[in-house]
C-alpha cells in the first residue's frame, strides 16, 4: 500500500449501549472518518466525548451498532471473532495510557508477545524484538520486568510492542497522559520518528489540544459527533518553529 | 509451540509466588501422596505375601476334612446356621492311612511328597542354669526331605527311626549353643528332656541343623524358639494318636502337575471312594495357588477402598486449584484484556489458563508422588515389609493430576477466554 491510500474508512458509525431495555444509550451518533496511509492524525475530545468508544471500534475491540468500517481493506462487521483477533494482532498496534505491559514478563518477552500470537518462530521474534527495543533505546533494559522500569521506559517498551507485527496503524490512547512533560516529549518524539522515518500511520487520541497541534490533521469530537477537522501546522513549520510548538506543549 | 510458551509462562508464574503456589498445590500433593503411600504399602504387602506363599510352594495342596454344606443349611445370604444339629467329627470321618496309601498308589506320578506332621507342643529344655525354648514337631520322612534342614553335624532320621518310632531328635544350632555352650560333639548322642505343659519327654540328639533366621523374623536372639524335629510316629505315639486318622495333610505335587486341576482330582477321588456315604463330612482340597489368588484379591480390594477414600482429597485439592485459578483470573483481568488487544484469540487465552492449571496440578502430583513413595516406603519398612513401589500407581497419579488440572482448570480458563476485551482493559 502506498502513501495516500485509504487506510481507515468509517462511515456513519453509531454505537449504542444497552443498559437494559428500553434504556438504549447512544454514544456515537454517525461518525464519518477516513485516514490515509502515512498520516499522523489526532482525535481530540474531552472525557465523555465518546473518543474512547471510537478508539475501541477503530481498534477492532468492539463492533459498531450501525455503520460500515473498513480497515486496510478488511470489512470489520463481517469478520468473525477470531478474525478480529488476527486483525488486532497484525494490523493494529496499541499504545495505552497505562502502558499495559504484562507483569512478571520482561521487556523483551513483552515485545515478543504479539509475534508469538502471530505464530512467528522463537529465534526470529527474539531478533526482531531486540531490534525494535533498540529503536526505542531500550536495549540495555530489555531483560527487566515492568516493575523495574520507569513510566517513560514502560511506554517505550509498549511502543516497541505495538510495532511488533509491523501494523498498518498505531493506535495511541493518551500515550503521554501518565507521564511528566519531559518524558511525554520523548514519547512524542518517538511517534514523530516512526511517522517521518518509517511512514507509519498513527492515530493519536488525546484530550489535549496542544498535543494535537503536533499532528497533520486534528479531528475534534464532542458528544459523540465530529465537530470539525483542522490541519495541524506541524508539517509546514521549520525546525525552529517546531521547537517552539514543543515548548508550548510542554 | 504455544503450549511450550504457556508452560514456561506458568512456571514463571508459579515461581513468582512460591508460597501461594505451594498452598494451591497442597491439596493435590496430599491427595496424590496418600494414594501413592497406600498403594505402596498395599503393593509391598502383596509382594511379601506372594513371595512367602510362593516359597511355601505354589504346588502345595492341603487336603482336609470339612463339613458338607447342604442346601437346607444355607440361607439366601449364604450364611450357615443350624450347625447345632450337626454331629461333631468322629473317628470314622477322618482320613485313614489306608485311604492315603491307596490314593498314593493311584496317583504316584503326580505326587512328589506327602507331608504329615504332628505337633507335640512348645516347651522348654532345662539343664541346671541352661535352658532353651523349643517347638517339638513330628515329621514324616517326606516332610523331612521336603523341609530339607541344613544338617551341620550328625545325621538326619533313618528309616528305622520312622518305623520304630524311635525317641530321637534333631535340634538347631541355637539349641546347641544354649544347652551345650556350642559344643556340637557333646550334644550328639546326649539325651534332652523337654517339659511341655508339665509333661516330660526325653529324646536323644542324632543331628544338629542350622536354624534359618532369614525368614519371618530378622531379630532372632538366644531365646528364639526353634523347632526340634522328631519322627512322625514318635510324636503320634506320645500323643496317643497313633491309630487316629488325619483331619488334614499336605501334598506336594510334581512340577509337571497342574496343582489347581489336580486339586479337583484329589477331591473327587476321596469323595467318591470314601465319603459318598458320609452325610456330614467330605474332603476338600485347597491349593496354595488359589489361596494366593484370594489373598491378593482381598488385599487389592482393601487397598482400592482406601485409595478411593484418599482420592476424595484429590477432588478437594482440585477445587482448591479451581478457586485459585478464579482468583488469579480476576487479578489478571487487565492482562487478559491486553493480551486480547495484542491479538490473543479466545482459544489461546483458554489454553494459557488450562496449561497453568495443569502445570500446578502436575507439579503438585510430582511432589505428591515423591512424598507418597517416601511415606509408603517408610510405613512398609516400619511394618516389616520390604517396600515395593507400584509403578502403575505412579503413572495413574500423573495422568490423574493432569486430568484434574484440565477438569478444574477448564471453567476458570473458559471464563477468562470469554472476557470482553474492552471491559477487561478498563478493569482496575
Amino acid at each position: 500500500m502506498a502513501a495516500g491510500d485509504l487506510m481507515l474508512d468509517l462511515r456513519d458509525i453509531h454505537k449504542s449501549f444497552f443498559i437494559g431495555t428500553p434504556n438504549e444509550f447512544e454514544v456515537l451518533h454517525g461518525i464519518n472518518l477516513t485516514v490515509n496511509q502515512g498520516e499522523f492524525v489526532s482525535i481530540v475530545g474531552q472525557s465523555g466525548s465518546g473518543k474512547s468508544t471510537l478508539m475501541n471500534i477503530i481498534g477492532a475491540l468492539d463492533r459498531p451498532t450501525l455503520g460500515e468500517y473498513t480497515l486496510d481493506g478488511v470489512d470489520i462487521e463481517k469478520a468473525k471473532d477470531h478474525e478480529l483477533s488476527a486483525l488486532r494482532n497484525k494490523k493494529i498496534g496499541f499504545v495505552f495510557q497505562t502502558y499495559n505491559l504484562i507483569a512478571r514478563t520482561n521487556a523483551l518477552k513483552n515485545v515478543e508477545l504479539p509475534m508469538m500470537y502471530a505464530g512467528m518462530g522463537r529465534g526470529e521474534r527474539t531478533d526482531r524484538a531486540k531490534m525494535l527495543l533498540e529503536e526505542v533505546g531500550m536495549t540495555d533494559r530489555m531483560h527487566h520486568n515492568p516493575d523495574e522500569l520507569s513510566g517513560g521506559q514502560k511506554q517505550r517498551v509498549a511502543i516497541a510492542r505495538a510495532m511488533a507485527n509491523d501494523p498498518a496503524i498505531i493506535l495511541a490512547d493518551e500515550p503521554t497522559g501518565a507521564l511528566d512533560s519531559a518524558t511525554g516529549r520523548m514519547i512524542m518524539d518517538i511517534f514523530h520518528k516512526l511517522h517521518e522515518e518509517q511512514g507509519k500511520t498513527i492515530l493519536l487520541i488525546t484530550h489535549s489540544p496542544e498535543l494535537s497541534q503536533e499532528t497533520d490533521r486534528i479531528i475534534t469530537i464532542k458528544d459523540g459527533t465530529i465537530l470539525g477537522e483542522s490541519k495541524g501546522n506541524w508539517k509546514g513549520l521549520s525546525s525552529d518553529e517546531r521547537a517552539g510548538v514543543k515548548k508550548e506543549v510542554e | 509451540m504455544l503450549i511450550m510458551e504457556n508452560v514456561l509462562l506458568a512456571l514463571a508464574g508459579l515461581k513468582s509466588n512460591i508460597m501461594r503456589s505451594l498452598l494451591t498445590m497442597l491439596g493435590i500433593i496430599i491427595g496424590i501422596a496418600s494414594v501413592i503411600a497406600i498403594m505402596t504399602v498395599g503393593n509391598s504387602i502383596t509382594v511379601m505375601v506372594n513371595t512367602q506363599m510362593q516359597e511355601m510352594g505354589a504346588n502345595n495342596l492341603t487336603v482336609g476334612v470339612s463339613a458338607k454344606s447342604t442346601s437346607e443349611e444355607t440361607t439366601s445370604s449364604g450364611l450357615h446356621f443350624g450347625a447345632g444339629n450337626r454331629r461333631s467329627m468322629d473317628t470314622e470321618d477322618y482320613i485313614t492311612d489306608d485311604m492315603i496309601d491307596s490314593f498314593l498308589e493311584e496317583y504316584s506320578d503326580n505326587i512328589k511328597y506327602t507331608l504329615l506332621s504332628s505337633t507335640v507342643g512348645s516347651g522348654t529344655a532345662i539343664d541346671g542354669d541352661l535352658y532353651a525354648y523349643v517347638n517339638v514337631v513330628g515329621y514324616n520322612e517326606d516332610y523331612m526331605e521336603y523341609n530339607d534342614p541344613e544338617i551341620l553335624a550328625g545325621r538326619t532320621f533313618i528309616e528305622k527311626d520312622y518305623e520304630n518310632a524311635q525317641k530321637v531328635c534333631i535340634v538347631s544350632n541355637y539349641f546347641v549353643n544354649n544347652m551345650f555352650e556350642g559344643d556340637t560333639s557333646a550334644a550328639l548322642g546326649s539325651a534332652v528332656e523337654i517339659s511341655i505343659n508339665g509333661k516330660y519327654y526325653t529324646y536323644y540328639i542324632v543331628g544338629v541343623y542350622e536354624y534359618d533366621d532369614s525368614t519371618w523374623s530378622s531379630d532372632s536372639t538366644e531365646d528364639t524358639t526353634t523347632d526340634l524335629y522328631i519322627p512322625y510316629d514318635t510324636a503320634r505315639t506320645q500323643l496317643h494318636t497313633i491309630n487316629d486318622g488325619y483331619e488334614s495333610f499336605t501334598l506336594i505335587t510334581t512340577i509337571d502337575t497342574d496343582s489347581e486341576e489336580f486339586a479337583d482330582t484329589v477331591e473327587t477321588y476321596f469323595n467318591t471312594m470314601y465319603y459318598s456315604n458320609n452325610d456330614d463330612y467330605e474332603v476338600s482340597v485347597t491349593s496354595m495357588a488359589s489361596m494366593i489368588e484370594s489373598m491378593t484379591t482381598m488385599i487389592g480390594t482393601i487397598e482400592l477402598a482406601l485409595a478411593i477414600i484418599a482420592g476424595i482429597s484429590l477432588v478437594v485439592g482440585g477445587i482448591g486449584v479451581m478457586n485459585i485459578m478464579l482468583v488469579s483470573i480476576t487479578e489478571r483481568t487487565k492482562e487478559i484484556g491486553t493480551r486480547k488487544a495484542l491479538g490473543a484469540t479466545n482459544g489461546s487465552i483458554r489454553l494459557q489458563f488450562i496449561t497453568e492449571s495443569v502445570v500446578i496440578c502436575i507439579m503438585g502430583g510430582l511432589i505428591g508422588i515423591i512424598l507418597g513413595v517416601v511415606l509408603g516406603s517408610v510405613a512398609a519398612t516400619y511394618m516389616g515389609y520390604s517396600a515395593s513401589v507400584s509403578i502403575s500407581a505412579i503413572i495413574i497419579a500423573v495422568a490423574f493430576s493432569m486430568a484434574i488440572g484440565i477438569f478444574f482448570g477448564y471453567y476458570p480458563a473458559n471464563k477468562a477466554a470469554k472476557l470482553n476485551p474492552i471491559e477487561a482493559l478498563r478493569y482496575e
